[in-house]
C-alpha cells in the first residue's frame, strides 16, 4: 500500500486533483452536469461534449507532450491545423452532391502528410540548424496561417462529402469517434516511448542534450522525431476540426489552440524546462481546460469571461506548480523561532 | 574600423538595413508612385502602434524573456479608451493617462509573478494574453466609436515636414517612443542591467545589479508600450474593436527578430527594430502595390524572413564558436600539435 507521502510525490495527482475539485463543484452547483442519457443511438450529455469537444486538443497535447520534453515547445501547431484542414477541403472539393474530387483515404493522406512535412521542416530547423524551438516554430506561426489561408484561397471551403463527418461529428459503440482516435494515438505512443528505450532518450535529451550525446544517444535525429511527430498530430487534430464543421476555415481553424495545448501539457504535470513527461497528465490537463469551459458555460456566464478565467487559473496552477511560492506559502505557517 | 563595422551586431543591423534598401528600391523600380517621400513616411504613420509595440518588446527579449500579451493588451487598451471616452465621456487626456496606467500596472503584475515566484514568462504572459482578451469581450463585444474632438485631431490632423508630405500625431508618439527607448537602453544603468541580465543572470546577480527590479521593470515597460500602442491604435481607426491586437504580439517578436536581436538575449538595439517594423510595412506596401497578391502573402513573407535572419544569426554563432575555440588550443598546445591535427 503506498504511503502517503509517495502519493503526494506522485506528479499526476495535482491536474488530478483539480479535475476532481472541478467536478465535485459541478456535482453540487449545476443541474444535470452528469447526466448521460441515450440519443439517436448514442451517449449525450455534458461530459460527452466535454470529452468531444477536448479531443482536438487532446491530440495535439500528445505530440506537444514529446516536444516540450525535450526542452523544446512547438507554437506552429495552430497554424498547421489549419494548413491540415485546408488541405483535405480541397482535397474533397465542394461538391454539393458530396462527391469528392480524390478519394476520401487520398484527401487524408494528403493532409497529414503535409502536416508531417511541416513538422519535418520544423524539426530540421531545430536539429540541424540549431534554431530556438519558439523561433523556429514562430515561423510556421506566422507563415503558416499565411499558406493556409493562401490554400484555402481566403475562402471558407464546405464539405459535403457525408462519410467525412465521422471524425468529428461520428459515433461508435456510443462514445464519439473522436475519442478513439486520442485513445489509438495515446496507446501507440506509450507503446513507443514507454515499452522501448525512446522514452527515456527523448526524456535525457530534454535533461542534458550534451551528456545524452556523449552517452550514445542520436539527440539530433530524437528532436527531429518529437517535431515531426507533433505535426502529425497537427495534421490529425486538423482533420477532427475540420469534419466537426464540415469545413475549412483558413484563419480561425486551430486558433489558439496551440496556447491551449501548451496549457494543457503544462497542467499535466510536465515542465516547461524539459525532462519527465506525463502523456496522461497532459490528457487530464486538456480535460480540465474543457471542464473549465464546459462549466462556466453552464452557469450562462459570457464566454468571454471564459478566457478570463481560464487565465486566472493557469496563474493559479503555475504558483501552486512553482516550487518558491509553495515555500513562501509554507514559510507563513512557521511560528518564528521553531526549530525547522 | 571594419572590423567594428563587421562585428555581429553592427553587421546584423547593416544587413538589415541593406533589405530595406533593397526592398524599397525594388518597390520603386517595379511600381510607380511608390518612390515618394510620403510613401516612406506612410511606414512611420501605418505602424505607428507596432513601432511602440516592438519598442517595449526588445527590452523584454534583450533580458531574456518573452511578453506574449502584448497584442491583447493593446486590444483591451482599445476597448477601455473607447468605452471610457463614448461612453462615460472623461476627459479624453484622463482616458490616455488611464489605458497606459493599466498596461503598466498589468504588466507590473506579471512581472511581478515571474520574478518573485520563478514562473516561465511565456506561460505567466499567455495567460496575460488570455486575460486582457477576455476582458476586451467584458467591456464591450460590439465595435466602440470614438467620436471625441481630441481623438479626432489626433486622427486626422497632418503635421507638414519637408514639403507637401505629412506625418500624424501618432507618428510624432512612436518616434518620440523610439528615441526614449533607445537613449534609456544604451545611456542608463536600467538598460546596462537589461543587456547584463540578458547576457548571463547570474553573473549579473553577482556583480550586485538590480536584477530583480529591472525584470520586473521591463515587464512594466512592455504594458506600458502596450497601453501607449492601444491608444495609438485608436487614432489610427477611431474605434475600439475587442478583436484589436490580435496576432500583433508575434509581429513585434518577429520584427524585433528580424532587427537583430537575439531571442537568447543579451544582444539587440532600437535602431535594429526600428529597421525591423519598416521591413514589415514595405512589405505590406509592396503587396498592396502589386495589387493581385493576397494579402496573407505578408505572413509568409515575414515567416521567411525570420527563418532567414535567424539562420544567418545562427552561422554566425557558429563560427565565432570553432574560431574561439580553435584560437583557444593553438595557444595551450603550441603550433605544433595544431599543424599535426590542421
Amino acid at each position: 500500500m503506498p504511503s502517503a507521502s509517495s502519493w503526494s510525490r506522485n506528479r499526476l495527482i495535482w491536474p488530478l486533483a483539480a479535475l476532481v475539485c472541478l467536478l465535485l463543484f459541478n456535482f453540487f452547483f449545476t443541474p444535470n452536469f452528469f447526466h448521460v442519457e441515450v440519443k439517436q443511438g448514442h451517449l449525450y450529455g455534458n461530459l460527452i461534449d466535454i470529452i468531444k469537444n477536448a479531443a482536438p486538443i487532446m491530440l495535439l497535447a500528445i505530440g506537444l507532450t514529446l516536444v516540450i520534453a525535450t526542452k523544446g515547445i512547438d507554437i506552429s501547431v495552430g497554424s498547421v491545423v489549419a494548413i491540415s484542414a485546408g488541405m483535405v477541403a480541397i482535397m474533397l472539393g465542394g461538391d454539393l452532391g458530396g462527391v469528392p474530387l480524390y478519394p476520401l483515404p487520398v484527401a487524408i493522406a494528403a493532409a497529414l502528410l503535409v502536416s508531417t512535412a511541416a513538422g519535418l521542416w520544423n524539426g530540421i530547423l531545430v536539429s540541424r540548424i540549431g534554431l530556438q524551438p519558439i523561433i523556429a516554430t514562430l515561423i510556421l506561426f506566422v507563415a503558416g496561417r499565411g499558406v493556409a489561408m493562401v490554400l484555402t484561397n481566403a475562402l471558407v471551403i464546405w464539405i459535403y462529402v457525408k462519410r467525412f463527418a465521422i471524425f468529428g461529428q461520428g459515433y461508435w459503440l456510443g462514445l464519439p469517434f473522436s475519442i478513439y482516435m486520442v485513445a489509438g494515438l495515446l496507446l501507440l505512443t506509450w507503446l513507443v516511448t514507454r515499452r522501448t528505450a525512446i522514452g527515456m532518450f527523448i526524456e535525457s535529451v530534454g535533461i542534458n542534450p550534451t551528456a545524452a550525446r556523449f552517452s550514445g544517444i542520436n539527440a539530433k535525429n530524437i528532436l527531429l522525431g518529437v517535431y515531426v511527430f507533433s505535426g502529425f498530430c497537427a495534421g490529425l487534430s486538423g482533420l477532427v476540426v475540420c469534419s466537426t464543421v464540415m469545413s475549412a476555415d483558413g484563419n480561425n481553424a486551430g486558433n489558439l489552440y496551440e496556447l491551449d495545448a501548451i496549457l494543457a501539457v503544462v497542467l499535466g504535470g510536465t515542465s516547461l524546462n524539459g525532462g519527465k513527461y506525463y502523456l496522461l497528465g497532459s490528457m487530464i490537463g486538456a480535460l480540465i481546460i474543457q471542464t473549465l469551459t464546459t462549466t462556466i458555460y453552464a452557469f450562462n456566464v459570457a464566454p468571454e469571461i471564459s478566457q478570463v478565467v481560464k487565465a486566472l487559473v493557469v496563474w493559479g496552477v503555475s504558483l501552486l506548480q512553482s516550487e518558491s511560492f509553495r515555500r513562501q506559502l509554507a514559510g507563513l505557517f512557521v511560528k518564528r523561532g521553531a526549530v525547522a | 574600423m571594419t572590423r567594428r563595422l563587421l562585428s555581429s551586431s553592427s553587421l546584423s543591423i547593416l544587413v538589415i538595413f541593406a533589405l530595406f534598401v533593397i526592398m524599397f528600391g525594388y518597390g520603386s523600380f517595379a511600381y510607380t508612385g511608390f518612390f515618394a517621400v510620403q510613401n516612406f513616411l506612410n511606414l512611420f504613420i501605418d505602424n505607428a502602434y507596432l513601432l511602440i509595440l516592438a519598442v517595449g518588446m526588445t527590452f523584454v527579449i534583450i533580458a531574456g524573456g518573452i511578453d506574449l500579451s502584448v497584442g491583447s493588451m493593446l486590444g483591451f487598451g482599445t476597448m477601455v479608451a473607447a468605452s471610457l471616452v463614448s461612453k462615460q465621456h472623461l476627459n479624453p487626456y484622463l482616458v490616455i493617462l488611464i489605458v497606459v496606467a493599466i498596461g503598466t500596472l498589468l504588466g507590473f503584475f506579471m512581472g511581478c509573478l515571474i520574478q518573485f515566484f520563478d514562473l516561465p514568462p511565456f506561460i505567466i504572459t499567455l495567460a496575460g494574453l488570455y486575460l486582457a482578451r477576455g476582458l476586451c469581450y467584458v467591456v464591450s463585444i460590439d465595435t466602440i466609436a470614438i467620436s471625441d474632438p481630441v481623438f479626432e485631431y489626433a486622427a486626422h490632423h497632418q503635421f507638414n515636414v519637408i514639403g507637401n508630405n505629412f506625418v500624424s500625431p501618432s507618428a510624432v508618439i512612436a518616434i518620440a517612443v523610439v528615441l526614449m527607448g533607445a537613449y534609456v537602453l544604451r545611456f542608463t544603468r536600467f538598460g546596462r542591467t537589461v543587456y547584463a541580465i540578458g547576457g548571463n543572470e547570474q553573473s549579473a546577480l553577482l556583480m550586485g545589479l538590480p536584477v530583480g527590479r529591472t525584470k520586473i521593470g521591463i515587464y512594466a515597460l512592455s504594458g506600458f508600450c502596450s497601453g501607449l500602442a492601444g491608444v495609438v491604435f485608436t487614432f489610427y481607426t477611431l474605434s475600439g474593436y475587442a478583436l484589436d491586437g490580435k496576432g500583433m504580439e508575434l509581429d513585434a517578436i518577429a520584427s524585433v527578430v528580424i532587427g537583430g536581436t537575439l531571442l537568447t538575449g543579451g544582444a539587440g538595439s532600437i535602431l535594429g527594430t526600428v529597421l525591423g517594423v519598416l521591413v514589415y510595412g514595405t512589405i505590406q506596401v509592396l503587396i498592396v502595390f502589386q495589387g493581385t497578391l493576397n494579402s496573407w502573402w505578408t505572413r509568409i513573407a515575414i515567416g521567411f524572413l525570420v527563418f532567414v535572419f535567424c539562420s544567418l544569426q545562427r552561422v554566425f554563432e557558429a563560427r565565432k564558436g570553432t574560431a574561439a575555440v580553435r584560437s583557444v588550443s593553438q595557444e595551450t598546445q603550441g603550433p605544433a600539435a595544431t599543424a599535426r591535427v590542421g
